[in-house]
């Protein structure tokens, strides 16, 4: 079980990493798409960014010319007594410094606002994504992608837009300038250089190809490492427990020096590239040179042009450089842009209907149409075609073996699912047709993981409903006997929870989730195994609550322990998928099948 | 920068240790920028003389070889950029990798309480985020900014050395230099980290929003949640364009600065010249060395801002980086004797969570004797779960002692410890690994026969073999899910593949249904015949297990005995264990 050969991951349908070259293509299509739309609204501001930054040029490109005047008619005139036209060109001078200051300050403000609001749009764009994808989507993405999607893949873009797109705006405007004052000085000579762009093409082309693929594998790592760290922490006391430490070191080893040298390798790249560029460049000043003076002694060209062309050259390959941070953090931003993109293109399997049927207030009323359930197409049916109907106000209680379809078909009430084929139905409402604000009104699920959010008890409690007053929290929280322990926390309800509700015992943050639960106050309760923590007064006093609380709405109760499945109406016993029981506790006690087995089994447990 | 307040020298001296290993490459790199710099400069002062000179006067013979000259010259150039760049792609990246490393290192050694107290995506941010922005310091501006200095002190040697006066001008124009890096660094740096704070909180939230999903979709809080985001990325925003006009307001000094020193060159050279002290010829020498100086004095504004937030992300690594490892093993460990007999002591054992007042244990005394099995039994939130926890030294304890075979649990090798006490959580935590490796942990001691008898103890052999790889399935969240029982029985077949000789269980059956609970419960009972082990109980049936049974209340041990007697004798075990079985048998029949 060594970590080189990655057996100890296991097996597991995996994802393509390597990219082939079509498949390169659509992907920088796509990022480039998902930049084009994040551009879109800033189209203006970019605009008037652009315009500061060409005046900027311009102005400090008058500055040589101002310095060439002060000396060669500014010290002589002063020399003969007339001061007037040095100072003049000194104090221009001085002018165009100051205006290229006040240019480059609110460049440097403009720009930064630009980058910010678009940072801002795309966290929010991809957080608002993740959230609408549905819980399958999750569940296969893995919580660590996208966490490095919303993170390190955002903070390359930033990268890009603090540090190359300014220089590379510059760039360019310079290689423009140099190339018209070139043809100007001379045509055939300007050819020359220009025939080095051909070489130049083609190295960029290659560069970006090679740089994208690097990047690739920084963004690909980085997002391994941000899993396993992630996968570490939530994680630790087992890793602590079990002395996993070391195994966790050798394998956080591999895959940080992945990431390193996928970053080396991106550096390197960078290395080639900006030194060929400089080689093309110092040949064709020297091609030039010896061609320059073949015609100066051939009488075809001036000295004085020949010597104004090398040093305009050598100011025309300087910006390359530039160019080639840019296309370096462009290369790592579009990388993870389409990482982002793929995330951003992926649709809720449950998705939200465009023309919601009304449900304002729902009675509970829930019906299973010819539903049929698998969770992937290739895979066995884990619910076969079934038909079922719960009046509003009933308690169901689901019983079964492990993975008999209970927390499934659970899962189908609360929409988490969609069925595939048949439909579920609320009050006569087929679920996907129902407004998410409605359905999620209507239908609360709490399940065994009662995952908490950093903040307070009265935090965490009112996620059940936001807008609750601190007695409204109270109240829901007394009302399933959790008041008497959160009182005596430190600070009561203010006391924080800790990282993942660390603060509490498994129980007490059962206890909260129940409480989140009552305070939301649907029509339709879902329980799935929530109360497996608690101890048997606590749990007799939830149990308490839940027979007054579910007396006027809709329950589904999973739960092993058979105390809190008597409170129910009714009782269906689930087997590979299928209803084989159904019917009010005491029929089936008193019909001796499987759950009258189970109930004397429980009995027996007591004794 | 010797005017950056020690607060940043100091921070980044703590560096050194990391770059040491590579400083021969490092010093080289600054070579290869350095020379290649000069190149920059020599370059078209060679041209320039080629030009007035040979070509000037139709010498066509010397062309040749001084062409070559040039073209050598650039090749050169080019190779010393390759060679800078190069030899430092691997030195910043290695840097990362070890730092990220020792963090992760670190932070798997230092307590669980500290794991409670951070939040997780200020710990990620430090990982990546913190280190990405030291990468880039020691790849560019840690380089560049001793390369420019030097270069800005050659420069004004040369102009010195040239006209003292001029090179006066320049040297006034660059004392404000000095002034602004100080300003800047107590300004910029306090934004910087204060950014870097938020962006934490932001993957903090993030992380959250992911983890918590499901209960988010449960209760539709996505919007909420998103408008609460949106608002932390503003507030981020806010910092980052507070961290921009500060930047900004730099950089614009910074461009003026040497477009003013020419200018002062110009007013102080044409009087020279008006003097006859300086020539025209000084005068444009001055003003290009001037100009050729202006990138040096530019770039120092992203310098500044990349030394200042590298500072501050050392800053916050360091914060992990000295955290105390309070749950450690002790230098000179004391040997177990063997065989192991297992007899756990608990005397006077007193817990208190760090930052709360008042203990959750307050004295406890217990003693499980070789090969029994003792059941804990408590009220929700009385201390069961942080008295189990103490064994395998998860935490410490803040009074009193735990001996195992007399041994203070303090006392011995922690490895030893963890290896000796078999733990198994209520909430089981799966790796995303295989079956195999979530099972032995990449023990090295646990072959797959221990892996197999384990799971057929756990009665996990069944469903184990049924997933689609069996055993080399890939489990955990990024493989296949499992539900709560199948859950809970790896984490049982994860607790006694080591054979160890105390096992301590917190309610390993809650999440099972009654079929496989009886099942386990059989399993277990052989297990448990020959360790010792301490269970956390909720149900009678988990007491069952058990040769005695301990009541925790008011943080200590009010009652030891069998469950029929404390059944007999306790009104708060009465309480706590038989409520449902009294209601039940109301309600059973009532109905």
């Amino acid at each position: 079980m060594s970590t080189e050969d990655e057996g100890w991951r296991g097996v597991a349908a995996e994802e393509f990493e390597d990219v082939d070259h079509a498949t390169g293509v659509k992907l920088r299509a796509r990022s480039r798409r998902l930049l084009g739309s994040l551009l879109r609204p800033r189209l203006r501001p970019s605009l008037l960014a652009l315009a500061i930054v060409v005046t900027e040029n311009l102005v400090v490109l008058a500055g040589p010319l101002l310095i060439a005047g002060a000396i060669d008619r500014g010290v002589p005139a002063a020399l003969e007594g007339r001061p007037g036209v040095l100072a003049w060109c000194v104090g221009g001078y001085a002018v165009t410094a100051m205006a290229a200051t006040v240019l480059r300050y609110s460049f440097v403000r403009l720009t930064g606002r630009i980058g910010q609001d678009l940072l801002l749009d795309l966290r929010e764009r991809i957080f608002r994504h993740a959230q609408r994808l549905s819980i399958g989507f999750h569940e296969s993405y893995t919580s660590g992608k996208v966490i490095s999607r919303m993170t390190s893949d955002v903070d390359s873009l930033q990268d890009l837009l603090e540090m190359g797109l300014d220089g590379f705006l510059t760039s360019l405007l310079s290689i423009v300038g140099i190339t018209t004052v070139l043809l100007w000085l001379d045509v055939p000579l300007a050819a020359i250089t220009l025939a080095g762009f051909i070489p130049l093409i083609l190295l960029v082309r290659w560069f970006q190809r090679r740089s994208a693929r690097a990047y690739r594998g920084t963004r690909g790592a980085i997002a391994k490492i941000i899993v396993q760290f992630v996968e570490t922490m939530n994680g630790m006391r087992a890793v602590q427990a079990f002395r996993r430490e070391s195994r966790n070191e050798n394998i956080m080893d591999g895959l940080n020096n992945r990431f390193r040298d996928a970053n080396t390798d991106a550096l390197s790249v960078m290395a080639t590239f900006t030194a060929l560029v400089r080689v093309i460049g110092n040949v064709s000043l020297a091609v030039v040179l010896a061609v320059g003076a073949l015609r100066v002694a051939g009488g075809t060209l001036e000295i004085g042009v020949l010597a104004a062309f090398t040093l305009y050259l050598r100011r025309f390959y300087d910006p390359f450089d530039e160019i080639a941070m840019f296309t370096n953090s462009y290369s790592s931003a579009t990388a993870a842009l389409e990482k982002i993109s793929g995330l951003l293109e992926e649709q809720p399997s449950v998705p939200e209907p465009t023309r919601p049927t009304p449900l304002r207030h729902a009675h509970g009323e829930v019906r299973f149409h010819g539903v049929e359930f698998g969770y992937r197409a290739d895979s066995p049916l884990v619910l076969p075609k079934f038909d079922l109907h719960v009046p509003a106000g009933r308690t169901v209680a689901l019983v079964g073996a492990t993975g008999a379809g209970k927390s499934t078909l659970a899962k189908l009430v609360a929409r988490f699912y969609d069925p595939t084929a048949g439909s579920v139905r609320l009050d006569g409402v087929d679920l996907r047709e129902v407004a998410d604000e409605d359905l999620r009104r209507a239908v609360v699920m709490v399940t065994q993981e009662n995952f908490l959010f950093d903040g307070s008890v009265a935090d965490n409690i009112a996620l059940g409903k936001p807008s609750a007053t601190r007695a409204e929290i109270e109240a829901a929280a007394a009302e399933i006997g959790a008041h008497e322990f959160i009182a005596a926390l430190p600070h009561g309800y203010d006391t924080d929870v800790r990282k993942r509700g660390g603060r509490l015992s498994a129980g007490q943050r059962q206890m909260v989730a129940f409480a989140r639960a009552f305070l939301a106050d649907p029509a339709v309760l879902v329980l799935d195994e929530a109360t497996s923590s608690l101890d048997v007064p606590t749990e007799h006093a939830v149990q308490a609550a839940l027979e007054t609380v579910l007396a006027d709405r809709t329950a589904f109760i999973i739960a092993h322990r058979l105390s809190t499945v008597l409170i129910a109406d009714r009782v269906l016993v689930v087997d590979a998928g299928l209803i084989v029981e159904d019917g009010s506790p005491e029929e089936l006690i008193g019909d001796g099948g499987r759950f009258a087995d189970l109930h004397s089994a429980w009995q027996d447990s007591l004794a | 920068m010797s005017e950056q307040r020690t607060s940043t020298v100091g921070t980044l001296r703590r560096l050194w240790p990391y770059v040491r290993p590579v400083r021969g490459r490092i010093f080289l790199v600054i070579v290869a920028a350095l020379t290649a710099m000069l190149c920059g400069l020599g370059i078209p002062l060679v041209t320039q003389r080629i030009v007035d000179g040979p070509i000037a006067r139709g010498e066509l013979a010397s062309l040749p070889s001084l062409v070559l000259g040039v073209l050598a010259l650039g090749c050169a150039e080019a190779g010393l950029f390759y060679t800078r760049r190069k030899l430092i792609a691997r030195p910043s990246t290695q840097v990362e990798a070890n730092m990220r490393a020792e963090l992760y290192h670190q932070l798997q050694r230092l307590p669980i309480a500290f794991h409670d107290r951070w939040q997780s995506g200020q710990l990620l941010s430090r990982a990546v985020n913190d280190l990405n922005t030291v990468r880039r310091f020691v790849a560019f501006a840690a380089i560049f900014l001793v390369v420019n200095s030097l270069v800005l002190l050659i420069g004004l040697g040369v102009l010195f050395h040239l006209s003292p006066a001029l090179g006066l001008v320049l040297l006034c124009c660059s004392l404000p230099l000095l002034v602004i890096s100080y300003l800047f660094e107590t300004k910029f740096k306090v934004v910087a980290r204060k950014a870097q704070d938020q962006s934490g909180d932001l993957t903090t939230s993030v992380e959250e929003s992911v983890l918590g999903i499901r209960v988010l979709k449960a209760f539709g809080r996505g919007p909420e949640l998103t408008k609460r985001f949106r608002e932390q990325a503003q507030e981020l925003r806010g910092t980052e364009l507070h961290k921009v006009r500060i930047f900004a307001l730099l950089w614009a000094t910074l461009i003026v600065l040497p477009e003013l020193a020419v200018a002062g060159q110009l007013a102080v050279g044409s009087v020279g010249i008006a003097d006859g002290t300086t020539s025209v010829g000084t005068l444009v020498a001055a003003i290009t060395v001037s100009a050729y100086l202006r990138w040096p004095t530019d770039s120092i504004g992203w310098l500044l801002a990349e030394t200042n937030q590298a500072a501050s992300a050392c800053e916050r690594y360091w914060e992990v980086m000295d955290e105390p490892r309070t749950v450690v093993g002790p230098s000179n460990p004391e040997p177990l004797a063997r065989p192991v007999r297992g007899h756990v002591r608990f005397e006077g054992v007193r817990f208190a969570h760090p930052s709360a007042e008042g203990e959750i244990l307050r004295g406890v005394d217990l003693d499980v004797r070789p090969g029994e099995t003792i059941a804990l039994v408590g009220a929700t939130g009385s201390g069961k779960t942080t008295l189990t926890a103490l064994v395998p030294r998860l935490a410490d304890v803040t009074g009193g002692r735990i001996t195992v075979d007399g041994v203070d649990v303090r006392d011995l090798d922690l490895a030893e410890l963890r290896r000796v006490v078999g733990t198994a959580f209520e909430e089981p935590v799966l790796f995303s690994a295989s079956v195999t490796e979530n099972i032995a942990l990449g023990s090295p001691d646990v072959g797959e026969a221990d892996v197999r008898q384990a799971l057929r103890v756990a009665r996990a052999e069944d469903f184990v073999e049924a997933l689609p790889w069996g055993l080399a399935t890939r489990i955990g969240e990024q493989g296949l899910s499992l539900s709560g029982g199948q859950r809970q029985r790896l984490a049982l077949a994860r607790a006694v593949v080591g054979r160890p000789a105390v096992l301590v269980l917190d309610d390993p059956l809650s999440a099972l249904d009654v079929h496989t609970e009886a099942e386990v419960e059989a399993a277990l009972r052989r297990v448990l015949h020959d360790v010792t082990a301490l269970v956390v109980a909720h149900r009678p049936s988990t007491v069952q297990l058990a040769d005695r049974v301990a009541l925790l209340d008011d943080g200590r041990i009010a009652a030891v005995g069998t469950h029929e007697q404390l059944l007999a004798t306790n009104a708060e075990y009465r309480r706590l264990l038989s409520t449902v079985e009294d209601m039940t048998e109301e309600e059973v029949a009532a109905r």
